[in-house]
């Protein structure tokens, strides 16, 4: 019944596939509302098509025990987008797509364990969806920056009045980003790096 | 192609608990996460299961966890499952993924190759 699967199962696509020389990956996640543009600031940087992972609410559940995890008819899917950037020919950045609601990053085992920082996607015109991520990330001591997805609809405040809304630490930094363009996703995810330098530079310091 | 069975949805419980065999998700004993790099170090054996044959066929070259998972159609939790009999039997390498406190010169080899884009 099964003996299909292994024919059917398509790896990467010539391109796609990285050097045998890849030794190590690193990870950003993007967190965000649905519909934010996270998938969208993913396809924009990532040099294969974003694909998709999907986990179950009844696979992940720690406290569900075996024979009731069977008999669980229907299971709620969640999909994560992400997408890859080789940096060089040793090191691999992965950059993951998820939804804000913290209840699914449990699906993901350890997907802010690891992870250099994270981006907090937001717009505008629904700022309350980020509060809850920016506490978590707090929290979690996961350093991140927030990217505003300039959509043409949305009002365009100030960056301070968006601090003050978001009640951002002074020290995160705050991007204006079109997450449809390569070069301003590029610059958000750069914007990340020179503040882990920073923050790495601060800690060496001391 | 894959035949419509009544009931038996193609990633339900059902199905996740015949590939795994019941095992639940060993990830934190094996280690592995999201971006851990596996590369295949043996061919697919004629008798072995289908989604082990698998992963060994994808991973020809390095691929990540994640990646494995979105080119199988199956779960994190259920590749991990099966990554760690592949590794126990060292038909598949695991890369690990570079520290999680980054240093200045990870830090700077991501900040270059991000601007080389
Ligand atoms: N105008 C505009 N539209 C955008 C932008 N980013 C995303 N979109 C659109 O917003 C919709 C949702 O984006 P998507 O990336 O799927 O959101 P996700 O749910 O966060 O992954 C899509 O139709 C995108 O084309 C942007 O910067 N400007
Ligand atoms: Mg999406």
């Amino acid at each position: 019944m099964d003996s299909g699967i292994s024919d059917t199962t398509t790896g990467p696509r010539s391109e796609d596939r990285l050097p045998s020389s890849a030794s190590s990956a690193v990870k950003v996640v993007i967190v965000g509302g649905f519909g934010v543009g996270k998938t969208t600031l993913v396809r924009s940087v990532s040099e294969i098509r974003p694909l998709t992972t999907e986990e179950t609410m009844t696979q992940a559940s720690e406290n569900v025990d075996d024979t009731a995890g069977v008999e669980r008819k229907t299971a709620t899917t969640v999909a994560m987008d992400f997408g890859r950037i080789s940096l060089n020919e040793e090191l691999v950045l992965y950059l993951f797509g998820t939804p804000g609601q913290q209840r699914f990053w449990f699906l993901w085992n350890g997907l802010f364990d690891g992870a250099l920082g994270a981006v907090v996607l937001v717009d505008t015109r629904r700022l309350e969806v980020s509060f809850d991520v920016i506490g978590r990330l707090e929290e979690s001591a996961v350093p991140f920056v927030v990217a505003v997805n300039a959509f043409p609809e949305a009002p365009d405040y100030p960056v301070e009045e968006l601090r003050k809304a978001l009640d951002l630490d002074p020290k995160v930094p705050i991007v204006v980003c079109d997450a449809r363009q390569r070069s301003s996703s590029q610059d958000v995810l750069l914007k990340l790096m020179h503040y882990l330098r920073s923050l790495a530079l601060t800690s060496e310091a001391k | 192609m894959s035949q419509e069975v009544p009931g038996w949805d193609e990633n339900g419980p059902e199905r996740l608990y015949v590939i795994t065999g019941g095992r639940s998700d060993p990830a934190r004993q094996t280690g592995l996460d999201l971006v851990t790099l596996i590369v295949a170090r043996a061919d697919p054996q004629v008798g072995m299961q289908p989604e082990h044959a698998s992963i060994l066929r994808v991973c020809n070259s390095p691929l990540s966890v994640a990646e494995i998972s979105a080119y199988l159609g199956l779960p994190v939790s259920v590749i991990t499952v099966l990554l760690a009999d592949l590794l126990t039997e060292e038909r598949v390498e695991a890369r690990s993924p570079a520290p999680s406190l980054p240093d200045i010169e990870l830090i700077e080899a991501v900040i270059h190759g991000l601007r080389n884009l």
